[in-house]
């Protein structure tokens, strides 16, 4: 399994990678180092970390000080945790169903669910702001959590069935006849197996979800529903920008992404190199 | 207690037909093996049995009663697959106990039988471990430990040894024997190697395309094949096919076992020259170029000294011939 690579192949790979991680972080460090320093020492040396003189956590005592903040972080755990739930549930149910199952227009099917990969859900904002008034929805998390399930759905199903089709056979058939329900065997014996799907799934429809602007403003900008991401939108005002709090909001929004990502990370990997390494 | 009837059974898959009415009878406590070329529909046709597909038409009776509505589970039936199938996340104590456990029999009777079934086939020390724990022997063993708990009517095997090396197959072939005499239980087995068919069957099955072609014992098969397929594909090394009209008979083709051809440096009914030499110690095979009539396999018992491109001449035993017409089937 282990090939042996060429050390001059093995450094210009290891380059090339390290360059655009350099590259791909680098944003994300500017955003955290001027995060915790003075409003002026941000825009004198923007590239500059925190000396002893520039150091200042005022953006941070803002945002803690603004109260709600909070609750606005605990509405996208909420938001995001929902959605991706019901995200990977019914995506790897229906995923199931398609792969296992032969019946009338399962090809059809599938690719209905697939269509939603091509057309990008907020095309029908008009459509489900009127379904969620009617609905009663406008300024509940719930509004939210039905939105994303149905934006994240067709890639679940999709890439979900794909490795549904890799379980044997023999093993869902042996579950048969020992009399497990097709229940216990999707919970007990198929997706234990495709963890490393899973976690794919959830990393993909995590970060969209987490960062969305759209639809918290669209349909839940209530007070005590707004997402963090919205929440941090008080601090850019049209004439003045409270920059100190602004970064301090987006470091603090990059914690819960990166500890999900951490719990998932070594599935994801598993799940992105199946079938390249066998 | 385990009698097998299919009557006019087929299946289809859209429209291609890969089972096309399959007649049989099983007897209680028969161990029946199907053999034939891959993808002419044995497993298909044992997960038929077992319940995992439905039939397109025709019936399918165990003890005389119809199980085509029937759900795998309430069949009474135990399988083993080619891949082992065993529950990954389960124990191999866990593993065999499972469909006692879904039956609702009480935690002792569960042991009990795990127990006894695990002393069969020596599997006590590992049934703490996990089937990743496991060899690839000591799991095919696990799936039949698996399938022996149930005390099932019927033992349905797929293609059990495809996956182990050469001298496991032997041994767990054995094994299996063993098994069948211990329990007296039906047995129908699934293989595409001739020689598992003739060592383990009370009656061989020989499927073709979706179609019995023969049903007998190993040794009715070997004797009296009913058509050329059936002749080839029992027997090992195979039989060879001769042109009979240029040998100055009536029938198409004469088909002659490689141990029943006569080889000599001297004189005899064909020449041909040597062009391989197989020496396997107790019998060596020569393989002969014979002119108009191709390339012959003859089997010689103990050991002989043919040198490759050297000139002989075949004589065919003519009373054990066997003689087919021009579609393949026997003329007797
Ligand atoms: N689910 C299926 N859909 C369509 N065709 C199938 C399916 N299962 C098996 N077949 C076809 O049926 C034939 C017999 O398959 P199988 O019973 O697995 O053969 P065997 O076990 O004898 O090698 C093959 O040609 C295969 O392609
Ligand atoms: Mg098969």
């Amino acid at each position: 399994m282990a090939t042996r690579i060429p050390l001059s192949r093995s450094i210009a790979a290891h380059t090339v990678l390290i360059a655009y991680t350099l590259i791909s972080l680098f944003p994300v460090f500017v955003i955290v180092i001027n995060s915790f320093k003075s409003r002026k020492a941000i825009f004198a040396a923007p590239l500059e970390p925190p000396t002893p003189t520039t150091f200042d956590l005022v953006g941070y005592a803002t945002v803690l000080k603004q109260g709600d903040f909070f609750q606005y972080f605990m509405n996208s755990m909420i938001v995001t945790c929902s959605s991706l739930f019901f995200v990977l549930l019914f995506g790897a149910m229906a995923a199931f169903a398609l792969s296992e199952y032969r019946f009338k227009a399962n090809t059809l099917t599938g690719l209905y669910l697939a269509l939603g990969i091509m057309i990008p859900i907020r095309l029908g904002t008009v459509a489900i702001l009127q379904l969620m008034v009617a609905g009663g929805l406008v300024n509940t998390r719930t509004a939210l959590v039905l939105v994303y399930t149905a934006q994240g759905l067709p890639l679940a199903v999709f890439i979900l069935s794909e490795f549904m089709k890799q379980v044997s056979d023999d093993l869902k058939n042996a579950g048969r006849i020992d009399g497990l329900s097709e229940y216990r065997i999707f919970f007990t014996l198929v997706l234990p197996l495709i963890r490393p799907a899973m976690a794919t799934v959830a990393v993909f429809s995590l970060i969209p979800i987490w960062n969305d602007l759209w639809f918290p403003l669209i349909l839940a900008p209530a007070e005590e529903v707004k997402t963090i991401t919205l929440g941090s939108q008080i601090f850019i005002g049209q004439f003045v920008t409270n920059w100190n709090a602004v970064l301090a909001a987006l470091s603090l929004a990059i914690i819960p992404v990166l500890v999900l990502y951490l719990i998932f990370s070594r599935q994801l990997i598993r799940g992105i190199t199946a079938g390249a390494v066998k | 207690m385990g009698a097998l009837t299919l009557s006019n059974v087929t299946k289809s898959f859209g429209t291609t037909d890969v089972i096309k009415g399959v007649d049989l009878q099983v007897e209680d406590g028969e161990f029946c093996v199907f053999v034939g070329p891959s993808g002419c529909g044995k497993s298909t046709l044992l997960r038929m049995i077992a319940g995992l597909e439905d039939c397109t038409g025709g019936e399918i009776a165990i003890d005389g009663k119809r199980v085509n509505e029937v759900a795998p589970a309430k069949r009474e039936l135990a399988m083993v697959f080619q891949s082992y199938a065993l529950y990954p996340h389960l124990t191999v104590r866990d593993n065999m106990g499972l469909a006692l456990k879904q039956a609702g029999v009480s935690k002792p009777d569960i042991t009990k039988a795990t127990d006894r079934a695990a002393d069969m086939l020596s599997l006590g020390p590992l049934l703490d471990r996990r089937p990743a724990e496991l060899s690839g022997g000591q799991r095919q063993r696990v799936a039949i430990g698996r399938a022996i708990v149930r005390t099932p009517k019927l033992f349905l095997f797929d293609e059990p040894l495809s996956n182990l090396d050469a001298a496991l197959r032997v041994a767990t072939r054995i094994e299996i024997a063993r098994l069948h005499r211990d329990l007296a239980a039906t047995m129908i087995y699934v293989t595409h190697d001739q020689i598992e068919a003739m060592t383990l069957a009370d009656r061989i099955v020989v499927l073709r395309a979706g179609r019995v072609e023969q049903v007998g014992a190993p040794m009715e098969l070997y004797n009296d094949p009913a058509n050329t397929f059936v002749a080839g594909f029992i027997g090992s090394p195979q039989m060879n096919f001769l042109k009979a009209g240029a040998l100055g008979m009536r029938s198409d083709t004469m088909g002659v076992r490689p141990e029943h051809l006569a080889l000599s440096r001297e004189a005899g009914q064909m020449p041909g020259t040597v062009s391989h030499v197989e020496k396997l110690g107790g019998e060596t095979l020569v393989y002969v170029n014979a002119e108009a009539q191709g390339l012959l396999t003859v089997r010689l018992f103990g050991e002989h000294n043919f040198n490759v491109g050297e000139a002989v001449h075949i004589t065919p035993d003519a009373s054990r011939a066997f003689h087919f017409d021009a579609n393949g089937q026997r003329l007797r």
